[in-house]
């Protein structure tokens, strides 16, 4: 067969496997530094063990390892399959496997080292900046590049929201990474002061809405449909919440600078657009759940559809915990407290990992020419360990966090404080526990799915599929 | 701001609301002659629905709307346009603690004028003593205010910069700065710094080579006792401490010593004037001498 007849598989499958891999790396290092948040000798006095060094290892993993490699994969075999045409360029394609690798290698070895721009979620230094804006245009390339060869007229609606993820995190990524350099491991930012908060906040939010948002939402847009052997519930809705959503996340980046120096009108268009921002938020939820109507009793064998329809539930509500916690009020209670720690997680493992465990079962069989995954039993007790420890985990952070900020702000007769800082630390032990039992079930439920994979794709004999026809 | 960037940002703030109305009017319902499914297909077997968009949806949606036109209508927001209730976070926070002041100011005037001794016999005060101490104090002299290496112990009878109501006043108001200069060249290398080490161990009883220790004492007397004084008993008045106590800011070991007298040590306490005032910071005096079980000399 011609190469340009079939699909390009090999890099889909590269990422996949490599997905489940960051997958247990990112997890395993938020398991430790959660050990060390109960037990802080288990730094052991080694600087590159400490928690200040681990955790935007930790966070770096899941998202752009874990996180990244998931959407490199799905958007890939997504596109080809979608546009009935093979990817642009193989070329590009193995140039962004190799270089987001290289990447992430480089980030497990400088974060630790403590080579660090201070920024959150935009840590690394600057030539490891550089590289990623170079593998970042390869990609959009080999996405657009695709999209542009294809044999459908009509693009499909989980290639918009992978197009709009590649876009707007090329320019996050660019403006908010700007900086003078003094050596090949330090710079110094181009902006300072709020501005330089201001510049961070709508970047760090907006990698939440892009990257952790629409990259996914691509991802169940193609999946969901699929495994339900449903059409995808309303186009006009797909429309409508996609540009709503796009639009409107770009605003809500200041309500993480909430009662600073950040000037009162930005903190309250911040809040004010996270809250118009739960209708199109939900929209995805809606169109992604109610595909499933006709066809709920799937749900009941078929745990690759569990996963991706829970990972909706916890994106709903993740959604709708969001807004809430942009109010000012709320805020000043949550902010600072591990509730953001809770809701963060409810986002990452509930919604992030979740969808993207069911799409990777999803994908395994068809990439490496077997029927399915060797045991779909497996993939249940999967869903059921991780479901618990997602539970377990956000239940704990935000039981803590609600008592955190209580214990903070409660008041005695004379108008000092009731509480010093280290008794409502003492008094979250309890809860960091729950939360290292809640993130250790999912750990394990990582470790069954690798050996789950490890049987399926043993032995296997990958075989080129065709491009399909348009229909 | 500029009436250009205040327009620049209502325009952008208004449009894009408007847009995401428009959006959500123009596709609401079917429009006639539509059918099911667009009649797009994919990949084999992926098609679309055209279903309407959820009412309950579209009325969270403009709930949403509604809300932000009245919170932007009240509040500061739309540029340079303040809002309708005069509202900021620098005015709320002022309110909050001239109320507060109000509140609580009753209890703290009345220790004004009073004797440090009288203030640390009243138990109401000491609890709220106790209560600003763990949140203001404790992170450097520990919750039991016993210190840590480099952050005096506040229990035992030693005082760098004395223990008079004013000094105390001062200490805790005003903040300190205390400084040793690196010494290492002016007592004059390692063997006189080993001299000079030896005798200081010495004088508070410390295991010492006596001939050493002796030959130490002649340096002290020339180099060091400017500051600690002949006796090597310290002055509050420069911040310098006794050496012939058994209280050790930095250590007691031949390490520790040697270090400090070659490299110096810089510390500082910090003023607290500003943020508690002087009711409580009078407060606080009378706290940590009760802390010591001293009555204030």
């Amino acid at each position: 067969m011609e190469r340009a007849s079939t699909y390009n598989d090999h890099v889909v499958r590269q990422f996949t496997i490599m997905t489940i891999v960051w997958g247990v790396v990112g997890m395993l290092v938020g398991v430790i530094i959660a050990a060390q948040l109960l037990w802080p000798a288990l730094n052991f006095d080694v600087s590159w063990l400490s928690y200040g060094r681990l955790r935007p290892l930790h966070t770096n993993a899941v998202i752009f390892a874990f996180g990244g490699s998931a959407l490199f994969a799905t958007s890939y075999y997504v596109v080809q399959r979608t546009c009935h045409v093979r990817l642009f360029s193989d070329g590009l394609a193995a140039f962004t496997f190799w270089g987001w690798q290289l990447i992430i290698v480089l980030a497990a070895i400088t974060l630790p080292l403590g080579l660090t721009q201070g920024k959150e979620y935009a840590e690394l230094v600057w030539p490891i900046d550089v590289l990623i804006a170079a593998v970042w245009v390869a990609y959009a390339v080999v996405f657009f590049g695709t999209v542009v060869l294809r044999k459908v007229k009509h693009i499909y609606v989980a290639n918009w929201f992978y197009g709009a993820f590649i876009i707007t995190i090329a320019v996050l990524h660019i403006v908010n990474s700007l900086a003078l350099p003094t050596s090949l491991t330090h710079s110094y930012p181009v902006y300072s002061g709020v501005v330089d908060a201001m510049v961070q906040w709508w970047y760090g939010h907006n990698a939440v809405g892009f990257f952790l948002t629409a990259g996914f939402l691509g991802m169940m847009y193609y999946f969901i449909p699929k495994q339900a052997g449903r059409p995808v519930y309303s186009y006009r809705l797909s429309v409508v919440h996609f540009w709503a959503l796009i639009s409107i996340y770009m605003w809500a980046g200041p309500h993480h600078l909430h009662y600073t120096t950040l000037p009162d009108w930005a903190q309250s268009l911040g809040m004010v657009f996270s809250l118009i921002l739960l209708a199109p938020s939900w929209g995805g939820m809606i169109n992604g759940i109610m595909t499933l109507s006709g066809a709920w009793h799937k749900l009941r064998t078929d745990p690759i559809l569990k996963f991706l329809i829970v990972s909706l539930s916890f994106y709903g509500m993740s959604t709708f915990e969001g807004p809430m916690m942009s109010i000012k009020t709320v805020n000043a209670l949550s902010h600072y407290t591990d509730w953001t720690i809770g809701h963060v997680h409810s986002g990452a493992l509930g919604w992030v990992a979740m969808v993207s465990i069911g799409c990777v079962y999803a994908l395994l069989p068809k990439l490496f020419n077997r029927e399915a995954m060797y045991s779909v039993k497996l993939i249940d007790v999967h869903f059921w360990i991780s479901t618990i420890g997602v539970v377990l985990y956000i239940a704990a952070m935000w039981m803590a966090g609600v008592m955190q900020g209580l214990m903070w702000r409660a008041v005695n007769d004379d108008g000092t404080l009731t509480y010093t800082f280290i008794e409502s630390l003492n008094a979250t032990y309890p809860f960091y526990a729950v939360r290292l039992l809640g993130g250790t079930l999912f750990l394990v439920g990582m470790l069954v799915m690798v050996y789950n994979t490890w049987l399926t794709i043993r032995g296997s004999k990958p075989a080129e599929q065709a491009v399909a026809q348009p229909a | 701001m500029s009436s250009f960037w205040s327009w620049f940002i209502i325009i952008l703030t208004v449009a894009n609301v408007a847009a995401a109305i428009w959006l959500m009017q123009a596709n609401t319902k079917r429009a006639p002659g539509e059918t099911d499914t667009t009649g797009h297909k994919w990949d084999g077997d992926l098609e679309e629905f055209n279903n309407p968009l959820p009412r309950w949806w579209l009325i969270l949606f403009y709930v949403t709307v509604v809300f932000s036109v009245g919170y932007l209508t009240l509040y500061p927001g739309l540029g340079s346009f303040a809002g309708t209730t005069g509202w900021s976070q620098v005015g709320q926070y002022e309110e909050q603690m001239a109320a507060a002041e109000e509140k609580y100011a009753a209890f703290y005037e009345r220790f004004a004028g009073m004797e440090l001794a009288a203030i640390a016999a009243d138990q109401d005060a000491m609890r709220a003593a106790g209560n600003i101490f763990g949140n203001r104090c404790a992170q450097c002299h520990g919750s039991d205010g016993r210190g840590a290496v480099g952050f005096p112990n506040l229990t035992d009878d030693a005082w760098q910069w004395g223990s008079t109501p004013d000094a105390l006043l001062a200490s805790i108001g005003n903040g300190r700065n205390g400084a040793m200069p690196p010494m290492g060249a002016a007592v004059g290398g390692d063997e006189a710094i080993d001299e000079v080490v030896a005798y200081v161990r010495s004088l508070s009883g410390l295991e010492a080579q006596a001939d050493k220790a002796a030959a130490g004492q002649q340096r002290f007397a020339t180099v060091c006792a400017a500051c600690h004084g002949p006796d090597a008993k310290g002055n509050p008045m420069l911040g310098a401490p006794n050496l012939t106590d058994d209280s050790w800011r930095y250590g007691s070991s031949v390490e520790d010593i040697r270090y400090s007298i070659v490299n110096g040590r810089s510390n500082q306490m910090p003023a607290q004037l500003d943020a508690l005032g002087e009711d409580r910071v009078r407060l606080m005096a009378a706290y940590v001498l009760q802390l010591s079980g001293s009555t204030g000399e």
